[in-house]
């Protein structure tokens, strides 16, 4: 402990984010800096603390803890790294990273890790309380572990909201020679980053969910199906799943004992429908991502027709803590139904966008306005799109709204996958409209009608609309397609394209007219 | 990641590659999407002949294997173009003003998304969502990611594909 004490240790993070904005770069200039200096340096790579706007934002090991800077530069690794061997003052210093108000601010559950360890570390994901609630579920009975989950409230953080332990033990109950636990990775919802990010910052936290779910359903085998636009995911998993394995956390005896579990990820092609769970399930098999009806249900016969738990990224990353800490550890957080924690994620047209995990029951004004800072164009907040590309759009008016399931859909929104996207006074809502129905087009699997027709004649006639033909008998029509595809849709792609659409139409009904018109109006 | 940086340099098609490639991964249960990935990353696009190929391997109609082919958009029929440039066109890029440095791409290339330049230097394709959502807007340069475009970034990276 001399020469090495000496050693300045440098986080600086690997998550796409901060890698898109120059993370990379900064590691090759803080070791040629490092390198003429005759400077020893250690250069750890950890996922992102969520403070987007700050990235990349490295950090710096001190007597007082972790002291970060950003949004470094190349141009100041040399200022930057004075002022880290000095632990003196720079202009992009933040102090240390925890006291950041906007980090502090938080409530930790499932990210608690993510930017602190080195995603490629079992032992650091140990030292850092990992793998507690898995030592604790092999001490209970596979209904012991499904009375924690269901006690802790916890509900599919993918979108739909249904109660995971009520999945499980569906699962559990139902008698077959295979069973299979299937991660949904699939996070396609623009605005939405989270999966990504757990799975780049924090790997071992979805694995032992996983693995917990398998002892406590019986599932030996598990996927993760990852879209293709996550590489940087990918890789950061399959490392993950090697080093969990070496270290006897997966595979035949899970830490010695009775309980065999193995994972395998899987990459998706680049079609968002397959974020619906049993399209996924039919894309795991290696077919067409065609939607399947339900009955039969996934958890009776999911892949390859065995029962299947099929959950969300953030669900299985929730697990570790609920059966670590209690299911009412968690469940002490949230409001009405809606338990626990929920990683929001602020993004688009936004000041200071991130991840901010926090329990349910903050209001969508104090996310964008407080946390958020509003746009970073400075312009007035127009609307704000929670819940991804099938998600409503709400104006000010709304932004009392609590975040919670029911709060969002007594309001005709949804919380989705937890995603926000900020758009400032210039945004044009039919525009937005018209891209849902579009993209609802290009991405539908074409099983059912509703979604099939429904969505190109949606876009035709919001053209009609912005063309100024017969504006008012092709709203009604807009209305009357939107509420066909609502109800005879087969999944929630073509089921809820119309939340953007109406809910635009709904709160913005000026911009649904000949476009020449508004324009000149608000010039 | 490095490697994925590098313009790729692929193999050429050849049948008893595709039946290496079709064999090597005879163990994966549901495989076809996995095959045709492995495919797309040796040749650079799904050549045609490797569709009955897989078809007779999976015990699969070529129907089928084409089906899945065509579903997914990840999958090419042709070579791209040398570079390819995925620009996010989804709402939190769109938020961002990404609509507008997407035209300012097309205008610099001189060709519309999903096609490739007449000189086969580059792929414009649009992407639904690189995850980069609070450093909006966003592309991919041949797999390495760049974000908060403005005019002076999107057209360093249009100059720098079209190299």
């Amino acid at each position: 402990m001399t020469s090495s004490d000496k050693t300045l240790k440098i986080y600086i993070p690997r998550d796409a984010a901060a890698v898109s904005v120059g993370a990379d770069e900064l590691v090759s200039a803080f070791e040629a800096q490092a390198a003429t200096r005759k400077l020893a340096i250690e250069i750890i790579r950890p996922g992102s603390r969520g403070l987007l706007w700050l990235e990349p934002m490295i950090e710096v090991a001190t007597p007082e803890g972790r002291v970060a800077f950003g949004p470094v530069e190349e141009k100041d690794v040399a200022s930057v790294l004075d002022a880290m061997v000095a632990n003196g003052s720079h202009a992009l210093r933040l102090g240390v990273a925890e006291e950041i108000p906007w980090l502090k601010k938080q409530t930790r559950l499932t990210f608690v890790r993510c930017g602190v360890v080195d995603p490629r570390s079992v032992e650091d994901y140990i030292a850092h309380d990992g793998y507690r609630g898995l030592a604790r579920a092999l001490t209970l009975d596979s209904a012991g572990i499904i009375a924690d989950v269901t006690t802790s409230g916890l509900r599919g953080r993918g979108g739909a909201g249904f109660p995971t332990g009520i999945k499980w033990k569906t699962v559990a109950d139902t008698k077959a020679d295979r069973k299979f636990i299937v991660c949904n990775a699939d996070e396609g919802d623009s605005g939405t980053f989270a999966d990504r990010m757990i799975m780049e910052g924090d790997p071992f936290v979805v694995i032992e969910g996983m693995t917990i779910a398998g002892i406590a359903v019986g599932a030996t085998k598990g996927y993760i199906y990852i879209r293709s636009e996550y590489p940087h995911a990918v890789e950061a998993m399959n490392e993950g799943i090697a080093a969990a394995k070496r270290a006897g956390y997966l595979g035949d005896k899970i830490r010695g004992s009775a309980h065999a579990f193995d994972l395998e990820v899987r990459v998706g092609a680049g079609a968002y429908v397959c974020g619906e769970e049993t399209s996924l399930l039919e894309s795991l098999e290696g077919r067409r991502g065609i939607v399947r009806a339900k009955p039969p249900l996934p958890a009776h016969k999911g892949l390859f027709g065995k029962p299947t738990v099929i959950n969300n990224v953030l669900s299985f990353a929730a697990i570790p803590f609920i059966l670590d800490n209690g299911a009412k550890a968690y469940a002490d957080y949230g409001m009405g139904r809606s338990r626990g924690t929920m990683p929001i994620q602020l993004a688009g047209n936004i000041k200071f966008g991130g991840l901010f995990e926090v329990a349910f029951g903050i209001t969508l004004g104090e996310l964008i306005d407080d946390i958020g800072g509003g746009t970073f164009t400075g312009k007035p907040v127009r609307a704000v799109q929670v819940g991804g590309p099938l998600g409503a759009y709400f104006p000010r008016e709304l932004f009392d709204t609590p975040f919670d399931y029911e709060a969002f859909a007594k309001r005709d929104g949804l919380i989705g996958h937890g995603g926000i996207v900020v758009f400032d006074d210039t945004v044009d809502m039919s525009k937005q409209a018209r891209f849902a129905m579009e993209f609802c087009a290009i991405e539908s699997c074409g099983k059912c009608t509703p979604c099939r027709i429904g969505s190109t004649r949606g876009v035709e006639t919001i053209d009609k609309i912005r063309r100024g033909e017969r504006v008012a008998e092709n709203i009604a029509v807009l209305q009357d397609l939107s509420n066909t595809m609502k109800f005879g849709s087969l999944c929630a792609l073509g089921g809820f394209t119309p939340y953007p659409v109406m809910s635009a139409l709904k709160h913005f009904p000026d911009d649904f007219g000949p476009v020449p018109t508004r324009l000149q109006a608000a010039e | 990641m490095n490697a994925a940086y590098e313009p790729n340099a692929y193999e050429s098609w050849s049948a008893d590659r595709g039946t290496e490639i079709i064999e090597s991964l005879s163990h994966v249960e549901g495989g076809v999407i996995v095959i045709l990935h492995a495919m797309q990353e040796a040749f650079g696009y799904v050549p045609e002949p490797a569709i009955p190929m897989i078809a007779l391997a999976r015990n699969l109609s070529r129907a089928e294997v084409h089906g899945v082919f065509t579903f997914y958009h990840d999958f090419r029929h042709e070579p791209a173009g040398k570079h390819v440039l995925k620009i996010c066109r989804a709402e939190a890029c769109q938020a961002a003003g990404g609509d507008a440095l997407a035209a300012r791409a097309e205008a610099k290339l001189g060709v519309k998304f999903g096609n490739t330049t007449a000189d086969q230097r580059v792929t414009l394709e649009p992407i639904y969502c690189l995850g980069l959502c609070a450093t909006a807007p966003s592309a991919m340069l041949d797999g390495r990611l760049v974000g908060r475009l403005d005019e002076k970034r999107i057209d360093a990276l249009v100059a720098e594909a079209q190299r």
